[in-house]
C-alpha cells in the first residue's frame, strides 16, 4: 500500500516502474524480489501494482521478470528547469527540511567532476620496437609488494642474503579492497576470500573484524584495523598475511563510520566483539594517533605484535596534502601505503562529504609518487591505490603513473552482481550484498560470486597483458611509474604537470 | 625547430662490436674500426664513436677528462670548477684530424686530473663517488660544456658522422688498448649533437648499446631517485647509470647486474634449484624498478673487461666470437670474421644470458 506523505515532503520518485500488461502474467515474482516493496498484487484489480517512490532502481526484479514486463526508466516529472535549482538539489533540500537530518549516500561520489583516466591515453610500439605477444612470449603480472632493501649484502662465502622485508606476492596487480562484514554479507565476504586466494591474490576484512569461518583464508587475508578497533585481537593480526592501518576512506575523508545496530546481527556481533544490536560506531581519528609520530608507534605496535613477520599497510584518502601524508607515513615504517581516491565506494556516508571532500585519485597518486622519487624513498614503500578503478585501462595507466598494484571495491561488487543502486546504507540490498538480512543475503551463492570474481580480475589481467605487449613491455615492474608510456588528452598545462605526463601529439 | 639530444626523446637502431685481449696485450684501434665499419649500413652517419681501456698508462692514476665545449664562455667556465675541485697533471686539446666527413666539430680538450683531497673529505664520499658529482655538475649546470669521458686508464670517443670516420677523426690508430668497442647509431631523428653519440660513460664503465628499450621512463625515474640526472634522454645513458649504480654503489658483480637488468621470467625461477630461486626471487623483487624490457644488445666496458648482454627474448641481434686469447662481440658475425676469420668458437648467446670477459689476472 502506498503511504501518506504530507505535500511539503513529497518528493517525485527518481524513477518510474514501467510494466508492460502484454507480458505481465502476475507471477508475483518482482514482489518477492523486491525489499523495498514496490510491487504488490492487486486481487481486485487483478493486476501487479507498485509504488515506484520506494523504488530503487536495483534492477532485481527487472533482472529477474521471466516475461521481461518490467524496465526501470528515469522519470520526467520535473520542476521549472534551473540550471542552479537543479531537482536533485531541491529534493534534498524537501528531504532536509522534513527530518532535520544530514542527508545519507553510498557507493562512490556521482557528480559530475572530471575522471583523469580518461583523459590519458597509452602508447604502443611501432617499428624502432616491436610489440611482444602474448600469447607467444611470457608476460609478467606478478608484483610484490614491500619495502625494498638499501643495498644488497653477502654472506662470507659472497653469496647474496636475502634481506627483504616481509612481502606480499600479487600474481595479478588487483587486489580486492577494504569491505567489512556487516556492511557487506557473509556470502560475499566468502566470495571475495575465495576469488583472492584462487588468483593469488588478496581480499581486505574491512574494520569489522574476521569471521571464524574465514580465518582458513588468511594467507589471502589483508587483516584491518580501523578506529573502532572491532575485533582485533591476537589471532585476528597473526589470521592475515599483512595488517592495514585504516587512516581514511575515499568516499568519506575524515569522518568516521557508524554501522546501524540492526545491522549487529549474532555473527556480526561476534565476529566484531560488541554486543548484538548495538550502534558500531568508528571514530573519526584513531584515538591513540593525534600526529605521526603516533602513527609510527601504532606501525611497530603491529610489528611487535606479529614479530615482524608482516608487512603493516596504511591507508589515507586523498585529500590536499596527500604527498606530504605520504612521505610521513613511507618515514612512519609502513610497508605499503594505499591511497583511496574521492570516487571510492562506502557502505553508507554523508552525502555532502562523499560529494565535496577529497581529491582525484590521478592527482594523488601522480603527486605521491613523484613526491616519494623526489625524497628518494619510493624503494622503501609501495603503492596501492583505490577509488574508482573501472577497467584493466585504468590499471594499466594508474601502474603507469606510479602505482605497484590497485584495489577495487565497487567494481568487485558489480561483478557479484550489485547494480549500483546506491542505497547500500538502507540494509535492504536486494542482491546479497550489503545487507544482513538472511533471505537477502541466501540470493548470493558465494561459488558463483567467486568464479565470476575470478572471471574478471583473469579477464582484465589478460588485456593487461595485452596492452603491455603493445607496448613491447613484458614485465609490469617496466611498466610501474614509465610514464612516457602516457599522453593527456584536453588537460590543461597545470594537469599534464601535477600528472608528469605529455600531451599527446609532443 | 629541431630539439637537442635530451630535450627529446630519439629512438635509435644500431651496430655495436666490441673486442678483448684475455692476456692484457695492447693493439690499437685499427681492428676495432675495420670492424664496425663492416655493419656501415646498421649506422645513417648521425653518431659514431669507441672506448678504449688501458690508453693512458702514463697517466694511469688520472681521471681522464674528454669534453666538449661549444664555446669559450663554456670553457672558461668549466675550467674554473675543475680548477677549483681537480689537481690538473695535463691538459691539451684533443689529437684530432681534419677530415672532410667529419665537420662543425666543437672544441675538444682532454685533461688528466686528480681531486683535491680536502675537497673529497669535506663531501664525506669516496673519490669516484667525488668525481662522478663533479661530472653531474659540469654537465647539468655549465651550458655548453659536456664531459664525455671520466674513468681512468681509459676514454671515450665520439662524434657526429660514421663510425669509421669517427675513429680516423680521432687517430684511433695511435691508441694502444686491452679492450675496444664501437659503435654506429641509427637515429630516428637529426640532433646533429656530438653528446648525443656514443658509447656513453660514467667512470670508468662505458656502454654501447643496440635497441630501444620500452621500460625507459620506468627505468630513469627510478635512477634519477639515487643522485643520478638523465640529461640525454637516450637508452645507453639510462643502461649506463644502472650498471654504475648496481657496480659501484650496490656492491654487485657485472653478472649480478646483468640478472638485474635482464631478469629470467618467472616460470624460469620456478624451475630452478631452491638456491638459484631464492637468488633469482631476490634480485628480482628488490631490484625490479631496474629491469631492463624491450629489445637490446649492449657492451658494457669497465676495467679489464667486457660484457655483452641481450634482452631477455633477444630482440636484437649478437654474436660472440673467441680465438686464443681474444674474443670478439657484435652485432654480426661479418663483423668479427672481417679481423679473425678463423675462429676458435662462435656463438649467440641466450637472451638474458651475460657473457663476461675479463683480462685474466686483473689489469693494474
Ligand atoms: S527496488 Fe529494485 S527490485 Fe524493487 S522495484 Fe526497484 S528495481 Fe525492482
Ligand atoms: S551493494 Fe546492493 S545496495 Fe549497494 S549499490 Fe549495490 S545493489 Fe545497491
Amino acid at each position: 500500500m502506498r503511504e501518506f506523505v504530507s505535500p511539503q515532503n513529497f518528493v517525485p520518485s527518481d524513477f518510474e516502474v514501467v510494466r508492460n500488461s502484454d507480458r505481465c502474467i502476475a507471477c508475483r515474482v518482482c514482489e518477492r524480489q523486491c525489499a523495498n516493496e514496490v510491487h504488490w498484487y492487486d486481487s481486485d484489480l487483478g493486476k501487479m501494482i507498485s509504488d515506484e517512490t520506494k523504488c530503487v532502481n536495483c534492477h532485481r526484479c527487472v533482472s529477474l521478470c521471466p516475461t521481461r514486463a518490467l524496465k526501470i526508466v528515469k522519470n520526467n516529472d520535473t520542476y521549472r528547469p534551473s540550471a542552479n535549482w537543479t531537482g536533485p538539489v531541491i529534493d534534498q533540500l524537501i528531504r532536509q527540511s522534513g527530518t532535520g537530518g544530514a542527508l545519507l549516500s553510498s557507493m562512490g561520489n556521482p557528480e559530475k567532476y572530471p575522471i583523469y583516466w580518461d583523459k590519458m591515453l597509452i602508447n604502443a610500439s611501432q617499428v624502432t620496437n616491436p610489440s611482444i605477444d602474448p600469447l607467444r612470449e611470457p608476460m609478467e603480472t606478478r608484483v610484490f609488494l614491500g619495502k625494498k632493501p638499501d643495498a644488497i649484502e653477502r654472506d662470507e662465502n659472497g653469496k647474496v642474503i636475502n634481506n627483504l622485508d616481509p612481502q606480499l606476492k600479487l600474481d595479478v596487480p588487483v587486489m580486492f579492497s577494504a569491505m567489512s562484514y556487516g556492511a557487506i554479507s557473509y556470502n560475499a565476504h566468502k566470495s571475495l576470500a575465495m576469488a583472492a586466494k584462487e588468483l593469488g591474490t588478496y581480499y581486505n576484512t574491512g574494520e569489522g573484524g574476521l569471521h571464524k569461518d574465514f580465518y582458513q583464508y588468511g594467507p589471502n587475508t589483508i587483516v584491518q584495523v580501523a578506529s573502532g578497533r572491532f575485533g582485533v585481537y591476537k589471532d585476528y593480526l597473526e589470521a592475515g598475511a599483512a595488517i592495514e592501518i585504516k587512516i581514511g576512506q575515499g568516499a568519506k575523508p575524515g569522518i568516521g563510520g557508524h554501522l546501524p545496530g540492526q545491522k549487529v546481527t549474532v555473527d556480526v556481533s561476534q565476529t566484531r566483539m560488541i554486543p548484538m544490536g548495538s550502534d558500531a560506531i568508528s571514530p573519526a581519528p584513531h584515538h591513540d594517533i593525534y600526529s605521526i609520530e603516533d602513527l609510527r608507534q601504532l606501525v611497530f605496535t603491529l610489528k611487535e605484535a606479529t614479530a615482524y613477520k608482516k608487512p603493516v599497510i596504511v591507508k589515507v584518502a586523498a585529500v590536499h596534502n596527500v604527498a606530504a601524508i605520504a612521505s610521513g607515513i613511507a618515514r612512519g615504517g609502513a610497508d605499503i601505503i594505499v591511497i583511496d581516491g574521492f570516487r571510492g565506494g562506502t557502505g553508507a556516508a554523508p552525502t555532502r562529504i562523499r560529494d565535496s571532500v577529497g581529491i582525484p585519485i590521478e592527482l594523488a597518486l601522480a603527486s605521491v609518487d613523484q613526491r616519494l622519487r623526489d625524497e628518494g624513498i619510493r624503494n622503501h614503500i609501495s603503492l596501492v591505490v583505490g577509488g574508482s578503478i573501472r577497467n584493466s585501462a585504468d590499471i594499466v595507466k594508474a601502474i603507469a603513473l606510479g602505482a605497484d598494484a590497485v584495489y577495487i571495491g565497487t567494481a568487485a561488487l558489480i561483478a557479484l552482481g550489485c547494480h549500483q543502486c546506491r542505497n547500500c546504507h538502507g540494509g535492504k540490498c536486494n542482491w546479497g550484498i550489503a545487507t544482513q538480512r538472511a533471505d537477502l543475503v541466501k540470493r548470493l551463492n558465494p561459488e558463483i560470486g567467486a568464479q565470476r570474481l575470478v572471471n574478471l580480475v583473469t579477464a582484465w589481467n589478460n588485456e593487461i597483458k595485452e596492452i603491455m605487449g603493445g607496448m613491447g613491455i613484458n614485465s609490469i615492474e617496466s611498466l610501474r611509474g614509465n610514464r612516457l608510456m602516457l599522453r593527456g588528452i584536453g588537460l590543461t598545462e597545470k594537469e599534464l604537470e601535477i600528472l608528469g605526463i605529455k600531451h599527446a601529439g609532443e | 625547430m629541431l630539439m637537442r639530444e635530451g630535450e627529446v626523446r630519439i629512438p635509435s637502431g644500431c651496430a655495436i662490436s666490441g673486442m678483448i685481449s684475455l692476456d692484457g696485450s695492447k693493439q690499437n684501434g685499427e681492428d676495432i674500426m675495420k670492424s664496425i665499419a663492416v655493419m656501415h649500413d646498421r649506422s645513417n652517419g648521425l653518431g659514431g664513436g669507441f672506448a678504449a681501456y688501458g690508453i693512458y698508462p702514463e697517466f694511469k692514476n688520472f681521471y681522464a677528462f674528454h669534453v666538449f665545449y661549444d664555446s669559450r664562455r663554456a670553457k672558461d667556465e668549466a675550467e674554473n670548477f675543475i680548477n677549483e675541485h681537480f689537481e690538473i697533471a695535463s691538459m691539451s686539446v684533443m689529437p684530432t684530424k681534419t677530415i672532410k666527413e667529419i665537420t662543425n666539430e666543437p672544441m675538444i680538450w682532454r685533461y688528466f686530473l686528480k681531486p683535491l683531497v680536502y675537497k673529497v673529505e669535506r663531501t664525506q664520499v669516496d673519490e669516484d663517488e667525488f668525481v662522478f658529482r663533479c661530472v653531474m655538475s659540469i654537465n647539468t649546470k655549465i651550458d655548453g660544456a659536456y664531459v664525455f669521458s671520466s674513468g681512468k686508464d681509459m676514454g671515450s670517443f665520439k662524434a657526429v658522422g660514421y663510425p669509421e670516420d669517427v675513429g680516423r677523426f680521432y687517430r684511433l690508430d695511435e691508441y694502444e688498448g686491452y679492450s675496444w668497442t664501437a659503435h654506429g647509431r641509427y637515429p630516428t631523428n637529426t640532433p646533429g649533437w656530438w653528446g648525443g653519440a656514443h658509447p656513453f660513460s660514467v667512470l670508468d664503465t662505458s656502454v654501447v648499446h643496440n635497441g630501444e628499450i620500452s621500460s625507459y621512463d620506468a627505468n630513469r625515474r627510478s635512477i634519477e631517485m639515487f643522485g643520478y640526472k638523465c640529461t640525454l634522454l637516450t637508452d645507453t645513458e639510462a643502461i649506463a647509470y644502472i650498471v654504475d649504480y648496481l657496480v659501484r654503489k650496490q656492491g654487485m658483480t657485472h653478472e649480478d647486474a646483468a640478472h638485474v637488468m635482464a631478469a629470467p621470467f618467472w616460470s624460469t625461477i620456478e624451475n630452478m634449484n631452491e638456491e638459484e630461486k631464492e637468488y633469482y626471487t631476490y634480485i628480482r623483487n628488490a631490484y625490479a624498478s631496474l629491469l631492463v624490457t624491450g629489445p637490446f644488445s649492449i657492451i658494457v666496458g669497465y676495467k679489464g673487461g667486457l660484457m655483452a648482454l641481450n634482452d631477455r627474448l633477444k630482440l636484437r641481434s649478437m654474436v660472440i666470437g673467441q680465438k686464443g686469447n681474444k674474443a670478439y662481440m657484435a652485432s654480426e658475425e661479418s663483423a668479427i670474421r672481417i679481423i679473425e676469420p678463423e675462429l676458435d668458437k662462435i656463438w649467440a648467446p641466450l637472451g638474458g644470458e651475460p657473457v663476461i670477459f675479463n683480462v685474466k689476472g686483473g689489469v693494474e
